[in-house]
């Protein structure tokens, strides 16, 4: 734009509409505290992006009569929509932002950084393909920095961007930004985590958020928040092949009967040999409906109607995939789960599991918890309560039908509902189906592997392997715990 | 392929290019959770009240359910205070798409004269809006509602469930809502309890525009620009042309290319002076807006936290 004339009547634009973005919206979350200045750096990305409009602003500063050094309103303010927090000067839940740039646009996932963090990040997370976790440049990487790189892997995120805000007030020392840069690429290693992206920012300034600050700091080469944000994946699921969860079976007349769900991964076309979970039976696609068109393939995201080349039982709750790489099936799994109520989870207690579509009953089992400030877990078969990352044995009266949440973020999570309550009171991730380990087959020999992530995959999506994977138990850690599994087995 | 028997809108079709990725997205979530609504339910009804967001919404619906019709009624809460071109606009869909409408009206309105003119905007949205809205609600025994709101509307919208909670007297408790982890989405309730779901949560203004665009959907013309009469009132630009209308001393009723970004009462949603007359014309406006949609409603300005008292009192 080059246009410097103020208008001041709402007209037309001369200019040609700005071209359509190609990409998928963004999910990302945001962790750290007020006092990081999280609700600066999304207000500043709202700010300089325009997604607040000139009303809200003014709303604003009626509202608080404040404003800061830089005449900008308080964006803490923007942020915190509901009365009480208002009242209260504190976040009590996620709230979602959105912001767009030319190129793509963004949903953000703002979660409070204190009281209650573990509970509502997990929220947040389950949804976000990218974690910004905000430092103070003064207090450098903390416990809490940790703790959040931690949930936020847990949660799937495998992307991160570490912000470290008030650059400015360090005098935009590079010294101190490697420092810290290295500190945390060393915790995200420990994690797995491979994608980190370090930023020296000032929220307060707008330097290095969507504007660059080449100004301040002229060591600094590499890209603003909102270019790794641009150039970020989004999470495209799925190595495993094709699934649908079926959510309801449409009937509108004699002659037509479709399923109708969200492709929860893979792709399917017309053809393709399909197995309805649980109950074993086969069949072929015949079309893939759409109000739009009949389709000849769809993948992934995509909301369909399936329609099968012959007459098989197929509720809702079921679910239809390839036959080729089918999901496990069985009456027990392990998983990992986050307590959200201040009743916390308790030991055999008979919940509502929902995943996808399907709804059953289930009763949990704890057998640890993880320490979030040293990154162990600890044996433990007692309730899990609120806030608590646990790992569970899952058990159920009827088959249940998972992926590992590792392999599928869809497939392989879940919430627990408490009949009592009906109130949603975990979210979980399958680590895998329980295997006989112990049980059936005990006579026979077992050998454990440890090996590299994408060798395994590799070996994972063999025939071989695929053919017998309910003999398989797999269980995914950091090189660290790994070691000290093998030592334990050796001493 | 044979399914033409159900395919009643193939009339109306199109070639179009496919959705941009961005739009598909947002299509697929909403579609997602109107099934997941539909199949979880015993009795769901889509709230309607004619605007651009309903006219998404009901688009989205025909889409999630088809080949077969929409599994559910539509509500509309007419105030009597809608502009007249409103009302023929819904009575046309309904027909057009083969709709099962459902409009209720608080009798309150006309036993006590309401208006928003003599009550103000606040009570008259409380009893021919909040009030009406439970009324029909309690009267279908429904135990979903389907309403059109986005996240990025008003604050405390942003906060807001795709299934948010309600209590048996429709009561929405903002600090006590159910977490709610990827697309699982919990629809468990005691009877009388309900939920609302909102499929276009994660939409945003520019998005519901260039998704009329690309799907080419139907709008009221309000929308558009024309010759119409106004005044200037309060800062907000007043619709003058209904016979209730009266101009206070010294209001001088104009005429003028105008339009309306929402559509509500009336006498509650500003104008603003446009010559936008085609859809492209409307979104090279809204890109270079910098006021929200929400300015011209009076509803928004009363007070602080306007939205979340009626909210939390039953309001959508």
């Amino acid at each position: 734009m080059t246009a410097t004339a103020t208008a001041t009547v709402i007209a037309p634009a001369a200019e040609a509409a700005p071209a359509l973005r190609d990409t998928r919206p963004l999910r990302l979350i945001t962790c750290g505290s007020v006092d990081d200045g999280k609700s600066t750096l999304i207000g500043r990305l709202l700010w300089d992006t325009k997604a607040v409009k000139e009303d809200q602003a003014a709303a604003l500063n009626r509202d608080s009569g404040k404003q800061n050094d830089l005449g900008l309103p308080d964006f803490a303010l923007l942020l915190d929509g509901l009365q009480a927090e208002r009242e209260q000067g504190i976040t009590i839940d996620v709230a979602y932002r959105y912001f767009a740039t030319d190129k793509r646009s963004f949903i953000v996932a703002d979660t409070p950084g204190h009281e209650q963090y573990t509970r509502n990040m997990a929220t947040g997370a389950s949804t976000a393909d990218l974690a910004v976790l905000l430092v103070d440049a003064r207090a450098g990487i903390l416990e809490q920095t940790r703790r959040h790189a931690t949930i936020a892997t847990l949660m799937g995120i495998k992307q991160f961007v570490l912000a470290i805000n008030k650059i400015d007030l360090i005098n935009y020392d590079k010294a101190r930004f490697d420092e810290l840069s290295r500190e945390f690429k060393e915790i995200a290693l420990s994690l797995g985590v491979k994608q980190v992206t370090a930023i020296p920012v000032s929220a307060l300034k707008g330097e290095n958020v969507v504007y660059d600050g080449k100004a301040s700091m002229p060591w600094y080469e590499g890209p603003t928040l909102v270019e790794v944000l641009e150039l970020a994946t989004v999470r495209s699921a799925q190595t495993v092949g094709f699934r649908l969860p079926v959510q309801r079976v449409s009937r509108p007349g004699e002659s037509f009967r479709g399923y109708q769900g969200t492709v929860a991964g893979g792709a399917v076309k017309p053809g393709d040999s399909v197995v309805i979970l649980p109950s074993g039976m086969v069949a072929n696609v015949k079309q893939i409906v759409t109000f739009d068109l009949v389709r000849n393939a769809a993948v992934a995201g995509d909301a369909i109607t399936l329609v099968l080349d012959r007459q098989v039982d197929v509720a809702r709750g079921d679910m239809i995939a390839t036959i080729d790489a089918q999901p496990q099936v069985g009456l027990a799994f392990d998983a990992q789960l986050v307590a959200l109520q201040p009743g916390g989870i308790e030991p055999g207690k008979r919940y509502w599991l929902k995943s996808g579509s399907r709804r059953q009953r289930v009763s949990v089992q704890p057998s640890s918890i993880l320490d979030l400030k040293s990154g162990k877990w600890n044996r433990h078969d007692g309730a899990l309560p609120m806030n608590a990352i646990g790992k569970v044995h899952l058990s159920f009266d009827e088959a249940a039908i998972f992926d590992a949440y590792e392999l599928n973020r869809t497939t392989g999570a879940f919430i627990l509902i408490d009949p009592d309550t009906n109130n949603t009171v975990a979210g979980g991730m399958i680590a895998g189906k329980r295997g006989d380990v112990g049980g059936l087959n005990n006579e026979a020999e077992r050998v454990i592997l440890s090996l590299p992530a994408d060798l395994a995959d590799k070996i994972l999506a063999s025939g071989i392997l695929s053919e017998r994977r309910d003999e398989i138990d797999i269980r995914r850690t950091n090189p660290g715990r790994a070691a000290e599994l093998l030592g334990e087995l050796d001493s | 392929m044979h399914i033409s028997e159900f395919d009643a809108h193939t009339q109306d079709k199109q070639v179009k290019p496919p959705l941009d990725p961005h739009l598909k997205a947002l299509e697929n979530e909403a579609i997602h959770i109107f099934r997941e609504v539909a199949a979880e339910f015993e009795r769901p009804v889509m709230l309607y009240s004619i605007g651009k967001d309903s006219s998404v919404l009901l688009h989205l619906a025909r889409k999630a359910f088809y080949p077969g019709r929409i599994p559910f009624p539509l509500l509309h809460i007419d105030t009597g205070w809608k502009f007249p071109e409103m009302i023929s606009f819904r009575d046309e869909m309904a027909k057009r798409f083969d709709l099962d409408l459902v409009v209720h009206t608080n009798p309150r309105g006309a036993k006590e004269n309401i208006s928003p003119f003599t009550h103000g905007s606040a009570l008259h949205t409380d009893i021919m809006k909040t009030e009406a809205l439970r009324q029909a609600l309690d009267a279908g025994q429904y135990d979903a509602a389907f309403g059109g709101a986005r996240r990025d509307e008003e604050a405390s919208r942003a906060k807001e469930r795709i299934y948010s909670f309600r209590t048996p007297d429709h009561k929405w408790d903002p600090r006590n809502q159910r977490p709610e982890l990827w697309n699982v989405y919990n629809g468990m309730i005691r009877r009388g309890e309900s939920v609302r779901a909102f499929p276009l949560s994660n939409w945003t203004e520019v998005d519901i525009w260039r998704y009329i665009q690309a799907e080419n959907i139907p709008l009221p013309p309000l929308y558009y620009a024309a010759k119409r009469k106004f005044v200037e009132r309060d800062g907000m630009l007043m619709w003058a042309e209904d016979k209730r209308f009266e101009a206070l001393p010294g209001e001088q009723v104009q005429e003028d290319y105008i339009r309306f970004r929402t559509l509500g009462c009336w006498p509650l949603t500003g104008a603003i002076k446009s010559h936008a007359t085609t859809l492209d014309d409307v979104i090279a406006e809204l890109e270079i807006a910098t006021v929200s949609e929400r300015q011209g409603r009076a509803i928004d300005r009363d007070q602080a936290g306007s939205m979340e008292k009626k909210k939390r009192e039953g309001y959508f």
